[in-house]
């Protein structure tokens, strides 16, 4: 039986399951009470949501055009500042901005929005920095791409991680304080009531990149991806490509530090840090580099591992076992080896360079009952395939420690090992097919 | 001397060596002749131990070195100089000579051994402090034939030394190993350039398709119409 779906069930079925989650969230993060373990799964999805966006604009960089970047969470920040700082409420300013005098702004565009369009322009004064964070980041983007997209594969990635590590510095500047506050924290802007806005935003965005990457751009940036050279020859110019896919991952890098803002409540330039986008590349590898449904499975996967299930590392009991070993840090060098085992032995992670489709699904579904009965016949020969590995390396073994004993043993006795050939003194012709001997 | 006997060699489904025969008897130059493709590199690599073997044995005077790992066959006394030279670029002559005696301790006899290959290759020891990338292609094969010499092998077993090279510079580098002979190394030599090759060689085998079809002496071989026919062109 054909289990192929006609595109009109496909995207039915898409808009069914989309529709369940945004209604299980919205309603999840009204109803469940703070406190209760259900509510950690409620901001799983926020916070994985978040880091989905800023993994699919990394992997459309890394996994989709070939530029291994590393500039991920200073762009984050960038974003995350912007955002703050045009939306906290204009009586706050005093407070956040106190050795500042209050700052150079002493407006909100939330609030001025707001006093205009009511509550219509409420949520669009959250949307307008929101978008003026992507495009500022954007321009920055552009701007550092134009030095560094010159640069190849592991040098790109040091000069991005800098322009990172920079950005970091320069927003923590005293000078810049009446904007930035310095090295003082943002707090009190305007955030969203509920988790759906997060998971909608980042839904739209990563909807739209996943749009560019099966667009004739994004087979452009494919190609450069696999073999620039080649490309080139075919008439794409290659920094110019380059110089989009830099300039679109780095708005929606924007766009993510705005909604991490949110979900945070209070913002500073510490955590942005290398760390950070470490955390972000892990995810993409794990998801699968070259896998934007990968980055989002990855996403969550690392969000609720590192802020759910994993937590009892650092708390010193976790799944019952407690070791003095368990203090805060731990779950980072978990996390470290995680990767070094996921690179080494799986380094294609969940989704290789495959995206979800309902067909792949449903044949997926399918096999599952053939693979559960064929894993033991599976395991059985992959286990014979070792034995026999084994036996191969030991008779090696015993072979070698054999001809050993016959060497002494034919040099005591003066006796050759093998019989020379007849090197004859006019041409042999070997009429048969193999032996010469 | 070096006796391979009835070695066979699996790519996946491809049987690249069926059976291959050959003696390298001390103090003779042997060669391996054959087109594109015939099996004569890979009969090199899996002596080495750098391809697997699926059959035969390979012995080296009273000792058997089937299944033995590479640097254990460097360290018996066999070396191959690989196929397109392969010296290493960003070092210079002098590293890339050093570099050849890896696996030995014995300090003063590897300044004498500098010395030996300086001799033979006059034309390196005014370039070592060249970097090995900014050398020509007839010295990047003396360099590499020189690193190769530089493990003190008692086999020395070249893959293509004429390589892309003009043959004046063919002529020195086939002079050169005339007298690594002299100098008491076997030599097994694989050439598409017959000719050079037959002409300089004591015994030669002729490999088609993994399999050895013709040998003799080096200039009866040279000399029989077959051969003439099938790889000098005339």
């Amino acid at each position: 039986m054909d289990t192929r779906l006609d595109n009109k069930k496909k995207i039915a079925l898409s808009a069914a399951c989309l529709i369940l989650f945004m209604v299980f969230v919205y309603f999840g993060d009204i109803m469940i009470r703070p406190g209760s373990s259900m509510k950690m799964l409620i901001t799983v999805i926020e916070k994985g949501s978040i880091f989905a966006l800023v993994a699919a604009s990394m992997n459309l960089l890394n996994g989709f055009t070939g530029l291994f970047s590393l500039g991920q969470a200073g762009f984050m920040l960038i974003g995350a500042y912007t955002y703050a700082i045009f939306t906290i409420p204009a009586d706050s300013h005093d407070k956040v901005y106190q050795y500042f005098n209050g700052g150079i702004i002493k407006w909100s565009i939330v609030e001025i929005l707001e006093s205009k369009l009511g509550l219509a322009g409420h949520y669009l004064g959250m949307l307008i920095p929101m978008l003026m964070a992507g495009l500022l980041v954007a321009l920055i983007g552009f701007l550092i791409g134009i030095p560094v997209l010159r640069l190849k594969s592991d040098y790109l990635a040091i000069a991005t991680l800098g322009f990172a590590e920079i950005i970091r510095a320069f927003f923590q500047w005293n000078t810049l304080g009446p904007l930035t506050n310095g090295s003082n924290v943002l707090r009190k802007y305007t955030t969203y009531k509920n988790a759906i806005f997060p998971v909608m935003i980042a839904g739209i965005s990563i909807a739209i990149i996943l749009l560019l990457i099966n667009s004739t751009y994004g087979r452009a940036f494919r190609a450069i991806r696999d073999d620039e050279i080649a490309a080139e020859a075919m008439g794409i110019n290659l920094f110019k490509h380059k110089e989009m896919s830099f300039v679109i991952s780095s708005f929606f890098a924007g766009i993510s530090g705005a909604l991490l803002a949110m979900f945070q409540t209070t913002i500073s330039a510490t955590p942005f840090t290398t760390v950070m986008t470490y955390e972000i590349l892990l995810i993409v590898v794990i998801g699968g580099i070259g896998s934007i449904t990968g980055s989002v499975i990855g996403a969550f996967l690392f969000t609720a591992a590192s802020e759910w299930w994993l937590r009892g590392l650092d708390a010193g009991k976790w799944m019952g076992i407690s070791s003095s070993l368990m203090r805060p840090g731990f779950r980072k060098v978990v996390f470290a080896i995680l990767i070094m085992l996921i690179v080494l032995f799986y380094s294609r992670g969940i989704m290789g360079d495959k995206e979800f489709s309902w067909d792949g699904f449903f044949a997926w579904c399918k096999s599952r009952p053939a693979a559960v009965k064929a894993w033991p016949e599976k395991r059985k020969a992959s286990r014979a395939a070792k034995k026999e590995a084994r036996a191969v390396k030991s008779a090696a073994k015993a072979r070698a420690k054999q001809a050993k004993e016959e060497k002494e043993a034919r040099k005591s006795s003066g006796e050759g090992l093998f019989t020379p050939l007849v090197l004859a003194d006019h041409v042999v012709v070997f009429e048969k097919e193999g032996r010469n001997g | 001397m070096l006796a391979i006997r009835n070695l066979n060699v699996h790519y996946g489904g491809i049987h690249a060596l069926r059976g291959i025969d050959i003696d390298v008897p001390d103090g003779k130059i042997i060669s391996l002749i054959g087109a594109n493709g015939a099996g004569k590199s890979t009969t090199l690599k899996s002596v080495m131990g750098l391809v697997a073997k699926s059959d035969g044995r390979v012995f080296w005077d009273d000792t058997e070195i089937t299944s033995l790992r590479t640097k254990d066959i460097v360290a018996e006394g066999i070396i191959l100089c690989p196929e397109g030279r392969r010296i290493f670029p960003d070092l210079t002559v002098d590293e890339n000579i050093a570099a050849g005696a890896y696996l030995r301790k014995d300090k003063a006899e590897i300044a004498r051994d500098r010395e030996w290959v300086y001799n033979l290759f006059p034309r390196l020891s005014e370039r070592t402090w060249q970097l090995g990338a900014t050398l020509s292609g007839g010295e990047q094969q003396m360099l590499a034939v020189a690193r190769a010499l530089m493990s003190k092998p008692k086999l020395l077993m070249l893959d293509e030394p004429s390589l892309g090279l003009a043959p004046l510079v063919i002529k020195d580098i086939f002079n050169v190993i005339q007298k690594i002979r002299e100098d008491g190394v076997n030599i097994l030599l694989i050439e598409q350039n017959a000719k050079v090759a037959l002409d300089i060689s004591d015994y030669a085998y002729v490999m088609e398709t993994g399999v050895i079809t013709m040998a003799g002496p080096g200039k009866a071989l040279l000399s029989d119409p077959r051969v003439q026919q099938a790889y000098l062109g005339e």
